[in-house]
């Protein structure tokens, strides 16, 4: 089933990304920030995909860890790496927005502090991955099950300490306001998405293969 | 007692304890940002071609790997 929708879902992505720079050239200036505000269609819909990752680490993790379910763990891994990935670039692109929108490169506000100890939660969950040795992979569930109750945390941190960082209110109010830039946001955030499923299809089917090889090992030493 | 707060708040108000951000800065100190705006485009394409080159890398790793633990496997009854 994958297998068969993988160069599908693989074209449309990447139709969808190649016209992304010419819709995001096209739509209007926003009035205070004017062109670096650009870079907010990738950078929220790096966290939209950052989001849908996090959930499936942290459901995966719990089924893990009280059903036991290899395929679940895999699942864990995968979404663990992307949220690493997709915060890595969540965290440039705003720092590259803030350096001219706040004058700075970067700012300890509560969202993007918040937002760093995340990424680094799922750090943490791959370095005991790779270096934790035999059993790691429960503790590491559990890292991934508190990384993702965090989530929601840092997407309403931005409402309970007002600082620097823009609130919620922003993306919620772009339809009305302006709404090219919320179609964009849209699709750009489709294509994450589509993104983000793809990345995890290819990386879950890299724990199968290592799975499987773990269990080749088992039969040719018995 | 109201001249001395007054006078009070009015030396608060001349002397603040940190950078004052200026308005109407000339064009030249202006930071530009089609550079950041390309920066950052460019460098989420640079992350998504070597994150895919690492799957890419390590599924190939496994794969010879398979291979060469099935070579092994049938080439051991031979000997």
């Amino acid at each position: 089933m994958m297998k068969k929708i993988f160069l599908p879902l693989a074209l449309v992505t990447a139709a969808m990304f190649a016209y992304a720079p010419f819709a995001i050239n096209n739509v209007p200036l926003e009035s205070t920030m004017l062109l670096v505000q650009k870079i907010f269609y990738f950078h929220f819909a790096t966290w939209m995909a950052l989001t849908a990752v996090i959930a499936v680490c942290g459901v995966s993790s719990l089924i893990y860890l009280f059903k036991g379910s290899r395929a679940a763990d895999w699942y864990a891994v995968a979404s663990a790496e992307l949220v690493v990935v997709f915060g890595v670039f969540g965290l440039f692109s705003g720092s590259l927005w803030g350096r001219k929108a706040w004058g700075v490169w970067w700012q300890w506000d509560a969202r993007v502090t918040m937002a760093t100890m995340l990424v680094l939660v799922f750090l943490g969950y791959l370095m005991v991955r790779k270096y934790g040795g035999p059993g790691s992979e429960k503790l590491a569930a559990a890292m991934g099950i508190f990384g993702a109750a965090t989530a929601p945390f840092v997407y309403k941190s931005v409402d309970w300490w007002r600082t620097i960082h823009p609130q919620t209110s922003v993306v919620r109010t772009l339809g009305d306001k302006f709404p090219a830039a919320w179609n964009l946001v849209l699709y750009c955030s489709a294509a994450f998405l589509l993104l983000a499923y793809l990345l995890l299809a290819a990386r879950v089917r890299l724990e199968a293969m290592r799975s499987e090889l773990d269990r080749m090992y088992l039969a040719a030493e018995d | 007692m109201g001249v001395l707060a007054s006078m009070f708040f009015a030396l608060q108000q001349q002397t603040p304890d940190g950078f004052v951000p200026v308005t109407g800065a000339p064009v030249t100190e202006q930071i530009p940002a089609a550079p950041l705006v390309m920066a950052s485009y460019a460098f989420f394409l640079l992350l998504m071609v070597f994150y895919l080159w690492t799957i890419w890398r390590r599924i190939g790793k496994v794969e010879g790997e398979m291979q060469a633990l099935e070579r092994r496997q049938s080439e051991s009854p031979k000997r």
